[in-house]
């Protein structure tokens, strides 16, 4: 084993590793972003807008990510979207993650008792404010270990992007290996790079998590005290 | 202040609520009784929309509810900001409390001041915090929901909505999700503002508060105002053998506590 293979190519490694942690968080950014208005859609939609969403859901659940990314990036030209290897990468991991955050929130919107949507329309809030500031900030509680699960998913379908030769960390140290012949070590050095990666998140996750389920956990209130009497008659 | 005109509500096949005629006068306060599946709930949230009444009409202050006329003359479901404005002096107590749980006592309070009135923080933070004294809540205004007890959830419960300062408050079973013990509490903070001079709907089976409260009490069965009129004639006169049943089965349940006069729920 010869580890300064890695030492010598110490800067592409690390703009490999910082390629795919931007492919990785633009495509979960995407893939939230897009999977919450087409969550938001389905609760409100007509059965007609339903139901093409149904469909899209289904069709990019059923179909392989290395299929629609070759769809789109060699496809794409034919229907006039000619994409960078970087844009059809991104792109196309918000789309496949969209489908699966779009399922994820959607269980989230339903476990939020209806009474509670209902007191608050009552109170005067728009359809926006009751989702923004009623029903997400209590339901991350309960889908946040799912959108952490499939976060770590979606981190690792990014390798996929290097066929279509973005220069992400698994195209970088396969080509440093092919290089060098030094496969092993390129390898393992890959694996350390995705385990850091997803490790990551998941701490990430846990904060998050411990934060949003403060009014599960905590008697009181406790970001602030209670300022001694502003006068409360 | 609140009016339905030949209200009527479908369930698919199934006819809930029956040609309900209502007007409700400032300060009145009005119960509803009847049996389960009476439709007296619905009745309540069809006065709030929070069911859409298929036929007949509703007007809060004048206003139609839930519904505009459109230009050809028939009615069109209002948009959520027309709806919103109608029932900008109404407010509700739910059963259920329907409290935010991620959000504390006193930020429950203030979310809609903040956000539906607009008002600043610490403004909002001095309404909030003196209407939760009223409901006698102030030292719990930072505990998260979940830790108080049923009937202090709804006492906040009524306090978000007392903030918002309505002009008639909606209570659907307000105590009917409480310990027995803790019934007490909260209809002690209804009587109140009734006694303020709130106008108030509520839909009860206390019919202890019912008597001792009440201007008026309507009698709901099957979808249908049987019989309605002040609490006293109608508990000691019922005119419809309907009302009478009803009304005999309560006396029979509680005459098994008339041998044991502490065991008998005091309601104020």
């Amino acid at each position: 084993m010869d580890f300064t293979v890695l030492t010598d190519h110490a800067s592409e490694i690390g703009s490999g590793f910082l390629v795919t942690l931007w492919t990785w968080g633009g495509g979960v950014l995407a893939g939230v972003i897009a999977g919450l208005v087409i969550a938001v859609i389905q609760l409100s939609a007509g059965p007609w807008v339903r139901g093409v969403l149904r469909c899209y859901i289904e069709v990019i659940r059923a179909t392989p990510f290395l299929v629609q990314l070759f769809l789109l990036y060699y496809g794409g030209p034919s229907l006039g979207l000619s994409l960078s290897p970087m844009t059809a990468g991104l792109v196309g991991l918000g789309i496949y993650g969209s489908v699966y955050f779009a399922e994820i929130f959607r269980t989230g919107f339903t476990s939020i008792p209806r009474g509670q949507q209902e007191a608050a329309a009552m109170l005067g809030m728009t359809a926006w404010q009751i989702i923004w500031r009623v029903q997400i900030p209590q339901m991350l509680v309960l889908i946040l270990p799912a959108l952490v699960n499939f976060t770590t998913i979606l981190g690792k379908e990014t390798p996929v992007l290097s066929i279509i030769t973005v220069p992400e960390l698994t195209f970088v140290l396969t080509g440093v290996g092919a290089e060098t012949f030094a496969y092993v070590e390129t390898l393992l050095a890959l694996c350390v790079g995705y385990f850091l990666l997803a490790e990551l998140c998941s701490r990430l996750g846990q904060w998050l998590e411990r934060r949003a389920s403060r009014y599960l956990t905590q008697g009181v209130q406790q970001r602030r005290a209670l300022k001694p009497r502003e006068s409360a008659a | 202040m609140l009016e339905a005109r030949g209200m009527s509500k479908r369930f698919g096949e199934h006819t809930v609520l029956q040609d309900i005629n209502l007007s409700i006068q400032r300060s009145e306060v009005v119960c509803l009784i009847g049996p389960s599946g009476s439709g007296k709930s619905t009745l309540l949230r069809s006065l709030a929309f929070l069911e859409n009444y298929d036929d007949g009409e509703v007007f809060v202050e004048g206003e139609l509810l839930g519904y505009d006329r459109a230009s050809d003359g028939r009615r069109v479901r209002s948009r959520p900001s027309r709806l919103s404005d109608v029932r900008r002096n109404m407010g509700m107590v739910f059963q259920q409390f329907n409290l935010w749980p991620h959000l504390s006592v006193l930020e429950n309070v203030m979310e809609a001041l903040l956000r539906v009135r607009g008002m600043k923080k610490d403004a909002a933070r001095r309404l909030a915090l003196a209407t939760l004294e009223k409901v006698g809540l102030a030292e719990k205004a930072d505990a998260w929901p979940n830790r108080l007890s049923g009937g202090q959830q709804q006492r906040v419960a009524i306090a978000r909505s007392l903030a918002m300062s309505p002009a008639i408050m909606l209570f659907d079973e307000p105590t009917s999700a409480l310990d027995p013990e803790l019934v007490g509490e909260v209809l002690q903070v209804m009587r109140q503002l009734a006694e303020e001079g709130m106008t108030m709907v509520v839909v009860t089976h206390e019919m202890g508060f019912a008597a001792r409260v009440a201007d008026r009490v309507l009698f709901l069965d099957q979808g249908h105002i049987v019989e309605q009129g002040p609490p006293m004639t109608l508990f000691k006169n019922p005119q419809s053998p309907r009302l009478a049943q009803f009304l005999g089965n309560y006396l029979e349940r509680n005459s098994l506590f008339e041998a044991a006069p502490a065991l008998n729920r005091v309601d104020d």
